[in-house]
């Protein structure tokens, strides 16, 4: 672990001393504070129709900072050929992308509560309401599913050579799953077998990623979600990124360096 | 004295990336022991296969055949390297660190103490005559700056076997002295030193043992002062005809 998170450090690190981030977050926070500085005939709807719209490019900057960031991870240290001083110290290469997984959370999930707190702080000087509880409820959900994405982006940098393909094809994936996922099991029923099967498989195996999309909650101040729930919701999140991690560490174990 | 590096029946294929090309042989039952203490000189022209047989001592590679340990430890468990210090041929490292934070960085995978840390650090950069540019970005180095931080980061945890791929390459003639001394300066500390290099001068001067390679076999391997009155001439000429190289008239 110690050796993890020293690795963590370093990704940390790149991530604060490049301007990518800095770009993109300034970027989102212009744009959220212009759009929250409307006021529009007083009308509630729009109101909540422009929290929609910030909140979405809340969660589509902070996909963008996950992928591009863990997509590059690895190759990067091939590319740069940094990963042969590292890999000839006492670390393992599990201990490495564990090390990769986590500078990528953690730095994902540092971008994200710059955000949230930035929307809330904006959103809560307009509305006068401030439920807190509810932020953390999503902001927390979000984390997670940051957490899959970085895992399975992770896999696919041990997978494809090329960092652009790797980024594209795990956005698109990962799109597919948020909007089509939850339809599956519909398109299941309508097909004779074995496509009937087929798609189900599909359907229990993807990570229901819409399951961490509760922007909602914060939207049209809804009730809490149970916490037991939230619990298993955080649960299942964790354990595919575990399985994502192990999959990663199975095809780079082997992988000759050279 | 005892042997702290051994290869025994090292054999290594792998798939050439050139259509057509097949399975290519870069190391073929290369057998070598390096003793405690000394300073080996692993030579070889280019596509020899030194690059391969030290990625394999590092566990970058794995072997198709046969093995290889350090302190008796099996290359392939990380612990093998806790003890070794190691410069690549090109020497690239986190450009937006400076060498005082990859120095601790290094460090905190070798579990160093964090009291014993910062003396350590010291004590490289000292080595390398680099603490007037410890908090420089390495990205702002020249070519011979960032050699020296390669040193540094390879004798951090004051290990007991060096091994340095080509550590002169794209040297000037001073920092190949500088090099040249230090890696001296290890020898008389008693490190064992397990180098490749095309600066057999260098070669001559600074080893006790060397090896030669050629398409991925061994093909001579003894004491420099042996092979010189064997030969009666100098490594160059000694490596020249070792490998089939015909000098014009």
């Amino acid at each position: 672990m110690n050796n993890a998170l020293a690795v963590s450090g370093i990704v940390l690190k790149e991530l604060y001393r490049r301007k990518d981030f800095y770009v993109l977050f300034i970027l989102t926070a212009l744009i959220t504070l212009v759009m929250g500085s409307f006021k529009l005939f007083n009308d509630d709807k729009i109101v909540r129709y422009l929290k929609e719209i910030c909140l979405l490019l809340i969660w589509v900057s902070s996909m963008v900072i996950a992928i591009t960031t863990a997509a590059r991870q690895l190759p990067a240290e091939k590319e740069n050929r940094t990963i042969f001083p590292l890999l000839a110290k006492p670390i393992t290469r599990g201990q490495l992308v564990l090390g990769k997984f986590l500078g990528c959370w953690f730095s994902s999930g540092l971008a994200l509560l710059l955000f949230y707190v930035f929307f809330g702080v904006i959103s809560g000087t307009r509305e006068h309401q401030w439920p807190v509880l509810n932020y953390l409820q999503a902001l927390s959900l979000h984390w997670i599913f940051l957490g899959v994405v970085i895992a399975l982006v992770l896999l696919g940098s041990v997978v494809f050579t090329a960092v652009s393909s790797n980024a594209t094809i795990s956005f698109i994936v990962i799109v597919g799953i948020l909007f089509v996922a939850r339809h599956l099991n519909k398109i299941a029923l309508q097909l004779a077998e074995p496509g009937r099967s087929i798609v189900y498989t599909i359907y229990f195996a993807v990570p229901h990623l819409e399951l961490f999309d509760v922007r909602q909650l914060i939207i049209h101040n809804l009730p809490l979600i149970p916490w037991n729930m939230w619990l298993i919701a955080c649960v299942y999140g964790i354990a595919y990124s575990l399985f994502f991690l192990l999959a990663t560490w199975m095809v780079f174990r082997r992988k000759s360096l050279n | 004295m005892s042997a702290i590096l051994e290869i025994k029946n090292l054999r290594v294929e792998y798939r050439s990336r050139e259509a057509g090309q097949g399975i290519k042989l870069a190391v073929n039952d290369l057998n070598l022991k390096v003793q405690a203490g000394e300073v080996f000189g692993f030579l070889g022209p280019n596509g020899a296969g030194k690059t391969t047989t030290m990625n394999v001592l590092l566990g970058f590679v794995n072997p198709t055949s046969g093995s290889a340990s350090i302190f008796g430890v099996d290359v392939r468990e990380p612990i093998a390297r806790q003890r070794i210090g190691y410069l690549p041929e090109l020497t690239y490292y986190y450009k937006f660190l400076n060498t005082e934070e990859l120095l601790r960085f290094y460090a905190k995978i070798f579990r160093i103490p964090r009291a014993e840390r910062e003396s350590r650090i010291d004590a490289a950069l000292k080595l390398v005559e680099l603490e007037h540019a410890r908090k420089r970005l390495i990205r702002t180095y020249s070519k011979g700056m960032q050699q020296r931080v390669g040193l540094a980061q390879a004798l951090i945890n004051n290990p007991d076997l060096l091994i340095l791929d080509e550590p002169t390459s794209g040297l000037d003639p001073i920092g190949r002295m500088k090099v040249r001394e230090i890696i001296q300066r290890l020898k008389n500390d008693g490190k064992t030193v397990f180098f490749s290099s095309h600066e057999l001068g260098e070669v001559e001067t600074v080893c006790d043992r060397v090896a030669i390679l050629n398409q991925g076999q061994l093909k001579v391997e003894g004491r420099v002062n042996d092979l010189v009155d064997q030969y009666k001439c100098d490594l160059e000429q000694i490596f020249l005809k070792i490998i089939g190289y015909e000098v014009a008239a």
